[in-house]
Protein backbone atom coordinates (compact mmCIF):
# COMPACT_ATOMS: atom_id res chain seq x y z
CA UNK A 1 0.00 0.00 0.00
CA UNK A 2 1.14 3.49 -0.68
CA UNK A 3 0.61 5.83 1.86
CA UNK A 4 1.15 9.55 1.68
CA UNK A 5 2.08 9.70 5.35
CA UNK A 6 5.08 7.33 5.03
CA UNK A 7 6.34 7.59 1.40
CA UNK A 8 6.81 10.79 -0.70
CA UNK A 9 7.26 10.56 -4.37
CA UNK A 10 9.67 12.21 -6.70
CA UNK A 11 8.73 12.51 -10.29
CA UNK A 12 10.52 14.07 -13.28
CA UNK A 13 9.11 13.94 -16.78
CA UNK A 14 10.58 14.08 -20.33
CA UNK A 15 7.59 15.09 -22.65
CA UNK A 16 8.26 15.31 -26.34
CA UNK A 17 6.24 18.00 -28.33
CA UNK A 18 6.10 17.92 -32.11
CA UNK A 19 6.54 21.18 -33.68
CA UNK A 20 4.17 22.04 -36.70
CA UNK A 21 6.21 23.24 -39.26
CA UNK A 22 5.22 22.64 -43.42
CA UNK A 23 8.58 20.81 -43.80
CA UNK A 24 10.94 18.59 -41.91
CA UNK A 25 13.57 19.87 -39.63
CA UNK A 26 16.36 18.66 -41.61
CA UNK A 27 14.83 18.29 -45.46
CA UNK A 28 12.29 19.31 -47.65
CA UNK A 29 9.65 16.63 -47.07
CA UNK A 30 6.09 17.39 -45.72
CA UNK A 31 5.37 16.84 -42.20
CA UNK A 32 1.13 16.89 -42.67
CA UNK A 33 -0.12 13.71 -40.79
CA UNK A 34 -2.35 10.57 -42.35
CA UNK A 35 -0.50 10.66 -45.45
CA UNK A 36 -0.07 6.73 -47.29
CA UNK A 37 3.10 5.14 -45.49
CA UNK A 38 6.85 6.43 -46.92
CA UNK A 39 4.97 9.33 -49.40
CA UNK A 40 7.24 11.78 -47.47
CA UNK A 41 10.57 10.76 -47.94
CA UNK A 42 14.10 11.69 -49.35
CA UNK A 43 17.38 10.59 -49.58
CA UNK A 44 18.30 13.00 -46.51
CA UNK A 45 15.33 12.09 -44.13
CA UNK A 46 16.02 8.13 -45.30
CA UNK A 47 19.57 8.80 -44.00
CA UNK A 48 21.11 8.06 -47.18
CA UNK A 49 24.79 8.17 -47.75
CA UNK A 50 26.58 11.44 -48.69
CA UNK A 51 23.36 13.83 -47.84
CA UNK A 52 23.78 16.90 -46.12
CA UNK A 53 20.84 18.04 -43.52
CA UNK A 54 20.26 21.89 -43.66
CA UNK A 55 18.42 23.45 -40.51
CA UNK A 56 14.93 24.99 -41.29
CA UNK A 57 14.90 28.22 -39.60
CA UNK A 58 11.54 27.94 -38.71
CA UNK A 59 11.91 24.69 -36.10
CA UNK A 60 14.57 26.60 -34.91
CA UNK A 61 12.33 29.48 -33.49
CA UNK A 62 9.54 27.25 -32.60
CA UNK A 63 12.03 25.85 -30.24
CA UNK A 64 13.14 29.35 -28.88
CA UNK A 65 9.88 30.49 -28.78
CA UNK A 66 8.70 27.28 -26.71
CA UNK A 67 11.63 27.74 -24.30
CA UNK A 68 11.05 31.52 -23.78
CA UNK A 69 7.36 30.80 -22.36
CA UNK A 70 8.94 27.91 -20.27
CA UNK A 71 11.02 31.18 -18.29
CA UNK A 72 14.28 29.21 -20.01
CA UNK A 73 17.75 31.06 -20.88
CA UNK A 74 18.10 30.40 -24.38
CA UNK A 75 21.42 29.59 -25.17
CA UNK A 76 24.26 32.34 -27.43
CA UNK A 77 25.77 28.89 -29.08
CA UNK A 78 23.38 25.90 -29.79
CA UNK A 79 24.51 22.89 -31.51
CA UNK A 80 23.49 19.26 -32.65
CA UNK A 81 25.15 16.12 -31.51
CA UNK A 82 24.50 12.85 -33.40
CA UNK A 83 22.70 9.87 -30.49
CA UNK A 84 23.61 6.52 -31.67
CA UNK A 85 21.74 3.58 -31.39
CA UNK A 86 20.19 0.40 -33.72
CA UNK A 87 17.11 0.57 -34.03
CA UNK A 88 14.14 -0.29 -37.04
CA UNK A 89 12.66 3.19 -36.39
CA UNK A 90 16.00 5.41 -37.25
CA UNK A 91 17.52 4.62 -40.83
CA UNK A 92 20.89 6.44 -40.03
CA UNK A 93 21.02 4.42 -36.71
CA UNK A 94 21.48 7.59 -35.24
CA UNK A 95 19.41 10.53 -33.89
CA UNK A 96 20.24 14.15 -34.89
CA UNK A 97 19.40 15.57 -31.19
CA UNK A 98 21.37 17.95 -29.13
CA UNK A 99 23.70 16.66 -26.10
CA UNK A 100 25.20 19.61 -24.28
CA UNK A 101 24.37 22.77 -26.10
CA UNK A 102 20.94 22.64 -25.77
CA UNK A 103 18.62 25.58 -26.85
CA UNK A 104 17.26 26.81 -23.30
CA UNK A 105 17.91 26.18 -20.08
CA UNK A 106 17.05 26.95 -16.51
CA UNK A 107 13.57 27.36 -17.17
CA UNK A 108 10.23 27.21 -14.98
CA UNK A 109 6.30 27.15 -15.07
CA UNK A 110 3.78 27.33 -12.44
CA UNK A 111 1.00 24.82 -11.63
CA UNK A 112 -2.09 25.08 -9.69
CA UNK A 113 -2.89 21.61 -7.41
CA UNK A 114 -5.65 21.99 -5.06
CA UNK A 115 -5.23 25.71 -4.94
CA UNK A 116 -1.93 26.22 -3.97
CA UNK A 117 0.48 27.42 -6.84
CA UNK A 118 4.02 25.48 -7.28
CA UNK A 119 6.72 26.08 -9.37
CA UNK A 120 8.54 22.99 -11.09
CA UNK A 121 12.00 23.27 -12.46
CA UNK A 122 12.49 22.80 -16.68
CA UNK A 123 15.88 21.68 -16.42
CA UNK A 124 15.91 21.70 -20.47
CA UNK A 125 15.09 22.19 -24.03
CA UNK A 126 16.62 20.79 -27.02
CA UNK A 127 15.42 20.04 -30.09
CA UNK A 128 15.45 16.74 -32.11
CA UNK A 129 14.26 15.02 -35.01
CA UNK A 130 11.21 12.77 -34.58
CA UNK A 131 11.96 8.63 -35.22
CA UNK A 132 9.94 6.58 -37.96
CA UNK A 133 6.64 4.43 -37.19
CA UNK A 134 6.88 0.95 -36.56
CA UNK A 135 3.88 -1.57 -37.09
CA UNK A 136 4.23 -5.09 -35.81
CA UNK A 137 2.83 -8.06 -37.81
CA UNK A 138 3.21 -11.44 -38.87
CA UNK A 139 2.44 -12.73 -34.96
CA UNK A 140 5.22 -10.87 -33.76
CA UNK A 141 8.15 -12.28 -36.30
CA UNK A 142 8.13 -9.11 -38.41
CA UNK A 143 7.68 -5.29 -38.44
CA UNK A 144 6.70 -2.92 -41.06
CA UNK A 145 8.88 0.66 -41.03
CA UNK A 146 6.72 4.12 -41.95
CA UNK A 147 9.44 6.81 -42.10
CA UNK A 148 7.24 9.38 -42.73
CA UNK A 149 7.39 10.65 -39.65
CA UNK A 150 11.32 11.00 -39.66
CA UNK A 151 12.38 13.85 -39.17
CA UNK A 152 9.28 16.10 -38.15
CA UNK A 153 10.64 18.19 -35.44
CA UNK A 154 10.72 17.53 -31.84
CA UNK A 155 11.17 19.80 -28.55
CA UNK A 156 11.96 17.37 -25.50
CA UNK A 157 11.48 19.31 -22.51
CA UNK A 158 12.90 17.68 -19.54
CA UNK A 159 11.62 18.50 -16.06
CA UNK A 160 13.67 18.88 -12.62
CA UNK A 161 12.56 15.97 -10.19
CA UNK A 162 10.27 18.96 -9.03
CA UNK A 163 6.84 16.92 -9.06
CA UNK A 164 5.43 15.29 -6.25
CA UNK A 165 2.39 13.38 -6.67
CA UNK A 166 0.74 11.92 -9.96
CA UNK A 167 -2.18 14.99 -9.77
CA UNK A 168 0.87 17.45 -10.16
CA UNK A 169 2.29 15.34 -12.80
CA UNK A 170 -0.62 16.10 -14.82
CA UNK A 171 -1.36 19.80 -14.12
CA UNK A 172 2.08 20.68 -15.42
CA UNK A 173 1.26 18.29 -18.54
CA UNK A 174 -1.68 20.51 -18.76
CA UNK A 175 -0.03 23.44 -18.31
CA UNK A 176 2.49 22.60 -20.52
CA UNK A 177 -0.11 21.61 -23.17
CA UNK A 178 -1.49 25.38 -22.98
CA UNK A 179 1.51 27.24 -23.10
CA UNK A 180 2.32 25.50 -26.44
CA UNK A 181 -1.04 26.09 -27.76
CA UNK A 182 -0.48 29.43 -26.83
CA UNK A 183 2.75 30.40 -29.04
CA UNK A 184 1.40 28.24 -31.54
CA UNK A 185 4.30 26.16 -32.32
CA UNK A 186 2.10 23.08 -32.00
CA UNK A 187 -1.01 21.69 -32.13
CA UNK A 188 -0.45 19.50 -29.12
CA UNK A 189 -2.70 16.06 -29.97
CA UNK A 190 -1.62 13.44 -28.12
CA UNK A 191 -3.88 11.32 -30.04
CA UNK A 192 -2.16 12.00 -32.90
CA UNK A 193 1.33 11.63 -31.14
CA UNK A 194 2.02 15.52 -31.07
CA UNK A 195 2.68 15.13 -27.45
CA UNK A 196 4.81 12.25 -25.71
CA UNK A 197 4.88 12.11 -22.14
CA UNK A 198 7.78 9.39 -20.43
CA UNK A 199 8.12 9.75 -16.50
CA UNK A 200 10.47 8.88 -14.19
CA UNK A 201 9.49 8.34 -10.86
CA UNK A 202 10.79 7.02 -7.29
CA UNK A 203 9.43 7.23 -3.97
CA UNK A 204 11.78 7.73 -0.56
CA UNK A 205 10.52 7.57 3.41
CA UNK A 206 9.40 10.78 4.28
CA UNK A 207 12.29 12.71 5.58
CA UNK A 208 15.03 10.85 3.48
CA UNK A 209 17.01 13.21 1.63
CA UNK A 210 18.80 11.01 -1.14
CA UNK A 211 16.18 9.65 -3.90
CA UNK A 212 14.78 6.48 -3.82
CA UNK A 213 16.02 4.50 -7.10
CA UNK A 214 13.56 5.38 -10.12
CA UNK A 215 11.49 3.38 -13.12
CA UNK A 216 10.86 5.15 -16.36
CA UNK A 217 7.72 4.40 -17.52
CA UNK A 218 6.88 4.53 -21.15
CA UNK A 219 3.75 4.15 -23.02
CA UNK A 220 1.08 6.32 -21.54
CA UNK A 221 -1.03 8.00 -24.39
CA UNK A 222 -3.10 10.38 -22.43
CA UNK A 223 -2.69 12.89 -19.49
CA UNK A 224 -4.89 10.65 -17.49
CA UNK A 225 -2.84 7.82 -18.47
CA UNK A 226 0.21 9.26 -17.53
CA UNK A 227 -1.62 10.01 -13.91
CA UNK A 228 -2.87 6.61 -13.70
CA UNK A 229 0.35 5.25 -14.18
CA UNK A 230 2.27 7.27 -11.75
CA UNK A 231 -0.43 5.71 -9.04
CA UNK A 232 0.10 2.11 -10.27
CA UNK A 233 3.82 2.92 -9.87
CA UNK A 234 3.74 4.32 -6.76
CA UNK A 235 1.85 1.29 -5.14
CA UNK A 236 4.02 -1.01 -6.74
CA UNK A 237 7.36 0.38 -5.31
CA UNK A 238 5.84 0.83 -1.97
CA UNK A 239 5.03 -2.89 -1.91
CA UNK A 240 8.43 -3.68 -2.79
CA UNK A 241 9.78 -1.63 0.10
CA UNK A 242 6.88 -2.41 2.45
CA UNK A 243 8.20 -6.15 1.73
CA UNK A 244 11.70 -5.36 2.76
CA UNK A 245 12.93 -5.47 -1.31
CA UNK A 246 14.66 -3.09 -3.56
CA UNK A 247 13.13 -1.34 -6.38
CA UNK A 248 15.73 -2.21 -9.59
CA UNK A 249 16.32 0.97 -11.69
CA UNK A 250 14.54 -0.05 -15.14
CA UNK A 251 12.03 0.70 -18.35
CA UNK A 252 8.41 0.05 -17.48
CA UNK A 253 5.74 0.12 -20.02
CA UNK A 254 2.27 1.48 -19.10
CA UNK A 255 -0.51 -0.79 -20.23
CA UNK A 256 -3.69 1.05 -20.72
CA UNK A 257 -6.39 -1.73 -20.46
CA UNK A 258 -5.05 -3.58 -17.62
CA UNK A 259 -3.94 -0.81 -15.93
CA UNK A 260 -0.49 -1.99 -14.65
CA UNK A 261 3.32 -1.40 -15.88
CA UNK A 262 5.48 -3.92 -16.83
CA UNK A 263 9.03 -4.53 -17.73
CA UNK A 264 10.13 -3.69 -20.29
CA UNK A 265 12.66 -5.83 -22.45
CA UNK A 266 15.89 -3.67 -22.66
CA UNK A 267 19.47 -3.84 -22.46
CA UNK A 268 21.71 -2.05 -20.52
CA UNK A 269 24.30 -1.45 -23.36
CA UNK A 270 20.84 0.09 -24.91
CA UNK A 271 21.58 3.66 -23.43
CA UNK A 272 25.15 4.14 -24.05
CA UNK A 273 24.33 6.22 -26.59
CA UNK A 274 27.66 7.98 -27.58
CA UNK A 275 27.09 11.39 -28.22
CA UNK A 276 29.62 13.35 -30.52
CA UNK A 277 28.99 16.79 -32.68
CA UNK A 278 26.91 16.23 -35.85
CA UNK A 279 29.93 17.30 -38.12
CA UNK A 280 27.29 17.90 -41.38
CA UNK A 281 25.35 21.00 -38.84
CA UNK A 282 27.20 23.69 -38.37
CA UNK A 283 26.61 25.48 -34.90
CA UNK A 284 24.19 28.07 -34.54
CA UNK A 285 24.79 31.87 -33.00
CA UNK A 286 22.04 33.50 -31.54
CA UNK A 287 21.89 37.21 -30.82
CA UNK A 288 20.09 39.43 -28.34
CA UNK A 289 18.31 40.71 -31.64
CA UNK A 290 17.27 37.31 -32.88
CA UNK A 291 16.36 36.73 -29.49
CA UNK A 292 14.50 39.82 -28.97
CA UNK A 293 12.62 39.45 -31.94
CA UNK A 294 11.32 36.05 -31.34
CA UNK A 295 10.70 37.29 -27.72
CA UNK A 296 8.07 39.38 -29.73
CA UNK A 297 5.88 37.26 -31.05
CA UNK A 298 5.52 35.21 -27.87
CA UNK A 299 1.66 36.20 -27.39
CA UNK A 300 0.13 36.89 -23.73
CA UNK A 301 0.45 33.49 -22.35
CA UNK A 302 -2.03 31.17 -19.58
CA UNK A 303 -0.96 32.62 -16.19
CA UNK A 304 -1.25 36.64 -17.26
CA UNK A 305 -4.75 35.93 -19.04
CA UNK A 306 -5.42 34.17 -16.04
CA UNK A 307 -4.28 36.85 -13.51
CA UNK A 308 -6.26 39.43 -15.92
CA UNK A 309 -9.55 37.18 -15.66
CA UNK A 310 -9.55 37.47 -12.05
CA UNK A 311 -8.77 40.81 -11.65
CA UNK A 312 -10.41 42.50 -14.38
CA UNK A 313 -13.79 40.46 -14.33
CA UNK A 314 -13.56 38.94 -10.91
CA UNK A 315 -13.49 35.50 -12.37
CA UNK A 316 -12.71 32.88 -9.41
CA UNK A 317 -9.56 31.30 -9.80
CA UNK A 318 -10.75 28.26 -10.50
CA UNK A 319 -12.99 29.20 -13.51
CA UNK A 320 -10.02 31.58 -14.60
CA UNK A 321 -8.22 28.38 -14.56
CA UNK A 322 -10.24 25.97 -16.93
CA UNK A 323 -10.86 28.88 -19.68
CA UNK A 324 -7.26 29.83 -19.89
CA UNK A 325 -6.09 26.47 -20.37
CA UNK A 326 -7.14 26.60 -23.85
CA UNK A 327 -6.24 29.49 -26.00
CA UNK A 328 -9.06 29.14 -28.32
CA UNK A 329 -11.49 28.62 -25.40
CA UNK A 330 -9.99 32.21 -24.12
CA UNK A 331 -10.40 33.62 -27.23
CA UNK A 332 -14.13 32.69 -26.68
CA UNK A 333 -14.69 33.78 -23.39
CA UNK A 334 -13.17 37.07 -24.28
CA UNK A 335 -15.60 37.59 -27.74
CA UNK A 336 -18.38 36.66 -25.24
CA UNK A 337 -17.72 39.38 -23.40
CA UNK A 338 -18.08 42.44 -26.34
CA UNK A 339 -22.23 41.30 -25.65
CA UNK A 340 -22.41 41.05 -21.73
CA UNK A 341 -20.89 42.81 -18.96
CA UNK A 342 -21.33 39.41 -17.04
CA UNK A 343 -18.37 37.59 -16.98
CA UNK A 344 -19.30 35.29 -14.70
CA UNK A 345 -22.61 34.41 -16.48
CA UNK A 346 -20.36 33.48 -19.28
CA UNK A 347 -17.78 31.32 -17.15
CA UNK A 348 -21.07 29.45 -16.08
CA UNK A 349 -22.34 28.65 -19.62
CA UNK A 350 -18.40 27.88 -20.55
CA UNK A 351 -17.78 25.55 -17.74
CA UNK A 352 -21.18 24.42 -17.46
CA UNK A 353 -23.41 23.57 -20.98
CA UNK A 354 -20.34 24.46 -23.24
CA UNK A 355 -17.99 22.55 -21.85
CA UNK A 356 -20.66 19.66 -20.73
CA UNK A 357 -20.92 19.15 -24.24
CA UNK A 358 -17.76 19.39 -26.11
CA UNK A 359 -16.38 16.74 -23.33
CA UNK A 360 -19.86 14.52 -23.88
CA UNK A 361 -19.15 14.53 -28.23
CA UNK A 362 -15.35 14.40 -28.21
CA UNK A 363 -15.43 17.68 -29.95
CA UNK A 364 -13.18 20.75 -29.86
CA UNK A 365 -14.77 24.91 -30.57
CA UNK A 366 -13.54 24.67 -33.95
CA UNK A 367 -16.06 21.94 -34.98
CA UNK A 368 -19.11 23.38 -33.49
CA UNK A 369 -20.83 26.68 -34.96
CA UNK A 370 -21.90 28.55 -31.67
CA UNK A 371 -19.33 31.38 -31.36
CA UNK A 372 -18.50 33.89 -28.64
CA UNK A 373 -20.80 36.81 -29.90
CA UNK A 374 -23.56 34.13 -29.94
CA UNK A 375 -23.39 33.45 -26.25
CA UNK A 376 -22.50 36.63 -25.52
CA UNK A 377 -25.78 38.01 -27.03
CA UNK A 378 -27.93 35.18 -25.70
CA UNK A 379 -26.62 36.49 -22.03
CA UNK A 380 -27.77 39.88 -23.16
CA UNK A 381 -31.05 38.43 -24.11
CA UNK A 382 -31.11 36.79 -20.30
CA UNK A 383 -30.39 40.16 -19.07
CA UNK A 384 -32.88 42.46 -20.77
CA UNK A 385 -35.56 39.80 -19.56
CA UNK A 386 -36.65 38.93 -23.26
CA UNK A 387 -35.71 35.25 -22.42
CA UNK A 388 -35.63 33.11 -19.49
CA UNK A 389 -32.61 31.01 -18.23
CA UNK A 390 -34.38 27.66 -18.88
CA UNK A 391 -35.41 29.33 -22.35
CA UNK A 392 -31.59 30.02 -22.83
CA UNK A 393 -31.40 26.37 -22.27
CA UNK A 394 -33.18 25.58 -25.73
CA UNK A 395 -31.52 28.87 -27.08
CA UNK A 396 -28.18 27.49 -26.46
CA UNK A 397 -28.96 24.17 -27.47
CA UNK A 398 -29.96 25.62 -30.88
CA UNK A 399 -27.09 27.89 -31.35
CA UNK A 400 -24.67 24.66 -30.72
CA UNK A 401 -26.51 22.89 -33.90
CA UNK A 402 -27.35 25.33 -36.22
CA UNK A 403 -25.15 28.72 -35.44
CA UNK A 404 -28.00 31.01 -35.58
CA UNK A 405 -28.27 34.44 -33.93
CA UNK A 406 -30.14 34.04 -30.58
CA UNK A 407 -32.28 36.79 -31.19
CA UNK A 408 -33.42 35.09 -34.74
CA UNK A 409 -34.24 31.99 -32.77
CA UNK A 410 -36.26 33.82 -30.33
CA UNK A 411 -38.54 35.27 -33.00
CA UNK A 412 -38.26 31.88 -35.33
CA UNK A 413 -39.68 29.80 -32.37
CA UNK A 414 -42.10 32.38 -30.66
CA UNK A 415 -39.44 31.91 -27.32
CA UNK A 416 -40.28 35.77 -25.72
CA UNK A 417 -40.48 35.62 -22.45
CA UNK A 418 -44.43 36.39 -21.35
CA UNK A 419 -44.16 39.33 -18.95
CA UNK A 420 -47.44 39.89 -19.63
CA UNK A 421 -48.92 39.92 -15.59
CA UNK A 422 -52.60 39.15 -17.21
CA UNK A 423 -51.70 36.73 -19.16
CA UNK A 424 -49.56 34.71 -16.54
CA UNK A 425 -52.28 35.47 -14.02
CA UNK A 426 -54.92 33.50 -16.11
CA UNK A 427 -52.78 30.39 -16.32
CA UNK A 428 -51.93 30.88 -12.81
CA UNK A 429 -55.64 30.53 -12.05
CA UNK A 430 -56.14 27.15 -13.98
CA UNK A 431 -53.58 25.57 -12.58
CA UNK A 432 -54.40 26.62 -9.24
CA UNK A 433 -58.08 25.36 -9.84
CA UNK A 434 -57.01 22.02 -11.60
CA UNK A 435 -54.53 21.36 -8.39
CA UNK A 436 -56.79 21.86 -4.68
CA UNK A 437 -54.25 19.08 -3.28
CA UNK A 438 -51.19 20.93 -3.34
CA UNK A 439 -53.29 24.20 -2.78
CA UNK A 440 -54.48 22.67 0.52
CA UNK A 441 -51.16 21.14 0.87
CA UNK A 442 -49.44 24.49 0.72
CA UNK A 443 -51.95 26.00 3.17
CA UNK A 444 -51.39 23.37 5.60
CA UNK A 445 -47.43 24.61 5.76
CA UNK A 446 -45.78 22.56 2.89
CA UNK A 447 -43.77 24.69 1.55
CA UNK A 448 -42.44 22.54 -1.41
CA UNK A 449 -46.34 22.52 -3.07
CA UNK A 450 -45.72 25.96 -4.64
CA UNK A 451 -42.69 24.46 -6.59
CA UNK A 452 -45.14 21.70 -8.05
CA UNK A 453 -47.46 24.25 -8.80
CA UNK A 454 -44.69 26.60 -10.91
CA UNK A 455 -43.43 23.87 -12.89
CA UNK A 456 -47.16 23.49 -13.84
CA UNK A 457 -47.56 27.16 -14.98
CA UNK A 458 -44.01 26.50 -16.75
CA UNK A 459 -45.09 23.50 -18.52
CA UNK A 460 -48.38 25.41 -19.55
CA UNK A 461 -46.41 28.45 -21.15
CA UNK A 462 -44.01 25.43 -22.32
CA UNK A 463 -41.17 27.73 -20.55
CA UNK A 464 -41.47 30.72 -21.97
CA UNK A 465 -43.34 32.24 -18.63
CA UNK A 466 -40.96 34.91 -16.55
CA UNK A 467 -40.32 32.72 -13.41
CA UNK A 468 -40.32 35.36 -11.20
CA UNK A 469 -43.92 37.12 -12.10
CA UNK A 470 -45.04 33.27 -11.66
CA UNK A 471 -43.78 32.85 -8.13
CA UNK A 472 -45.17 36.54 -7.41
CA UNK A 473 -48.27 36.09 -8.82
CA UNK A 474 -48.77 32.18 -7.55
CA UNK A 475 -48.31 33.31 -4.04
CA UNK A 476 -50.59 36.51 -4.16
CA UNK A 477 -53.33 34.15 -5.54
CA UNK A 478 -52.67 31.41 -2.46
CA UNK A 479 -52.68 33.93 0.07
CA UNK A 480 -55.88 35.25 -1.19
CA UNK B 1 44.07 5.25 -20.23
CA UNK B 2 44.71 1.71 -22.07
CA UNK B 3 41.87 0.24 -23.81
CA UNK B 4 40.92 -3.88 -22.45
CA UNK B 5 39.58 -6.78 -24.79
CA UNK B 6 36.71 -5.80 -22.53
CA UNK B 7 36.34 -2.26 -24.15
CA UNK B 8 36.71 -3.19 -27.64
CA UNK B 9 34.10 -6.31 -27.08
CA UNK B 10 31.73 -3.91 -25.59
CA UNK B 11 32.37 -1.27 -28.44
CA UNK B 12 32.15 -3.96 -30.83
CA UNK B 13 28.88 -4.84 -29.37
CA UNK B 14 27.47 -1.71 -29.96
CA UNK B 15 28.17 -1.46 -33.09
CA UNK B 16 26.71 -4.49 -34.11
CA UNK B 17 30.11 -5.98 -35.19
CA UNK B 18 30.86 -9.97 -34.39
CA UNK B 19 35.04 -10.23 -33.58
CA UNK B 20 37.23 -13.41 -33.58
CA UNK B 21 39.98 -13.29 -30.25
CA UNK B 22 42.20 -13.00 -32.93
CA UNK B 23 40.78 -10.11 -34.32
CA UNK B 24 39.58 -8.44 -30.19
CA UNK B 25 43.57 -8.75 -29.75
CA UNK B 26 44.74 -6.46 -32.78
CA UNK B 27 42.18 -3.84 -32.58
CA UNK B 28 42.64 -3.48 -28.53
CA UNK B 29 46.68 -2.81 -29.66
CA UNK B 30 45.93 -0.53 -32.67
CA UNK B 31 43.11 1.35 -30.62
CA UNK B 32 45.95 1.66 -27.78
CA UNK B 33 48.28 2.55 -30.29
CA UNK B 34 45.86 5.46 -31.11
CA UNK B 35 45.31 6.91 -28.11
CA UNK B 36 48.45 6.49 -26.95
CA UNK B 37 49.33 8.94 -29.95
CA UNK B 38 46.61 11.52 -29.31
CA UNK B 39 47.48 12.02 -25.44
CA UNK B 40 50.27 14.01 -27.23
CA UNK B 41 47.48 16.88 -26.83
CA UNK B 42 48.20 16.25 -23.53
CA UNK B 43 51.00 17.82 -23.39
CA UNK B 44 49.56 20.97 -24.03
CA UNK B 45 48.12 23.66 -21.75
CA UNK B 46 44.18 23.95 -22.95
CA UNK B 47 42.45 25.15 -20.23
CA UNK B 48 41.10 28.29 -21.82
CA UNK B 49 40.48 26.64 -24.97
CA UNK B 50 36.69 26.21 -26.01
CA UNK B 51 36.09 22.08 -27.14
CA UNK B 52 36.16 22.37 -31.01
CA UNK B 53 32.91 21.29 -32.47
CA UNK B 54 33.44 22.14 -35.77
CA UNK B 55 36.41 23.56 -38.02
CA UNK B 56 34.97 25.12 -40.54
CA UNK B 57 34.19 28.71 -40.09
CA UNK B 58 30.63 28.84 -40.81
CA UNK B 59 27.40 29.18 -38.87
CA UNK B 60 23.87 29.61 -38.45
CA UNK B 61 23.11 27.58 -42.62
CA UNK B 62 19.41 27.23 -42.56
CA UNK B 63 16.60 26.61 -44.92
CA UNK B 64 13.27 27.93 -44.91
CA UNK B 65 10.38 26.18 -43.89
CA UNK B 66 9.37 24.99 -47.28
CA UNK B 67 7.60 22.09 -48.60
CA UNK B 68 10.22 20.17 -50.83
CA UNK B 69 8.50 16.82 -53.28
CA UNK B 70 9.44 13.92 -52.01
CA UNK B 71 10.57 10.78 -53.70
CA UNK B 72 7.88 8.55 -54.44
CA UNK B 73 7.12 5.26 -52.55
CA UNK B 74 8.90 2.44 -55.21
CA UNK B 75 12.07 5.09 -55.17
CA UNK B 76 12.07 5.04 -51.05
CA UNK B 77 11.74 1.58 -50.89
CA UNK B 78 14.66 0.71 -53.88
CA UNK B 79 17.01 -0.16 -51.39
CA UNK B 80 14.95 -2.05 -48.72
CA UNK B 81 16.17 -5.51 -48.28
CA UNK B 82 12.07 -6.64 -47.97
CA UNK B 83 9.01 -4.35 -48.38
CA UNK B 84 5.39 -5.29 -47.89
CA UNK B 85 2.46 -2.93 -48.09
CA UNK B 86 4.60 0.02 -49.46
CA UNK B 87 6.47 -0.17 -46.00
CA UNK B 88 9.89 -1.71 -45.01
CA UNK B 89 9.84 -4.94 -44.03
CA UNK B 90 12.53 -5.95 -41.14
CA UNK B 91 12.75 -8.74 -38.51
CA UNK B 92 10.98 -8.14 -35.32
CA UNK B 93 12.68 -6.27 -32.65
CA UNK B 94 11.54 -6.78 -29.32
CA UNK B 95 11.19 -3.76 -26.44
Amino acid sequence: MFEPNKYETVVGLEVHVELHTKSKIFCGCSTSFGAPPNSHTCPVCLGHPGVLPVLNRQALEYAMKAAMALNCQIADISKFDRKNYFYPDSPKAYQISQFDKPVGEHGWIDIEVNGQTKRIGITRLHLEEDAGKLTHIDGGFGSLVDFNRVGTPLVEIVSEPDIRTPEEAKAYLEKLKAIMLYCEVSDVKMEEGSLRCDANISIRPYGQEQFGTRAELKNMNSFRGVQRGLEYEEMRQADILDGGGKVVQETRRWDETQGKTFTMRSKEEAHDYRYFPDPDLVQIHIDDEWKARVRASIPELPDARKARYTADFGLPSYDAEVITASKKLADFFEESLQYTKDAKSVSNWIMGDLLGYLNAGGLDLESIKLTGQGLGEMIGLMEKGTISSKIAKTVFKEMLETGKRPQQIVEEQGLVQISDEGAIAEVVDRIVSANPQSVEDFKAGKEKAIGFLVGQVMKETKGKANPALVNKLLLARLNQ
Amino acid sequence: MSISIKDVEHVANLARLELSEQEKEQFAGQLNAILKYAEKLNELQTDDVEPTTHVLPVRNVMREDAIRESVANETALRNAPDDEDGQFKVPAVLE
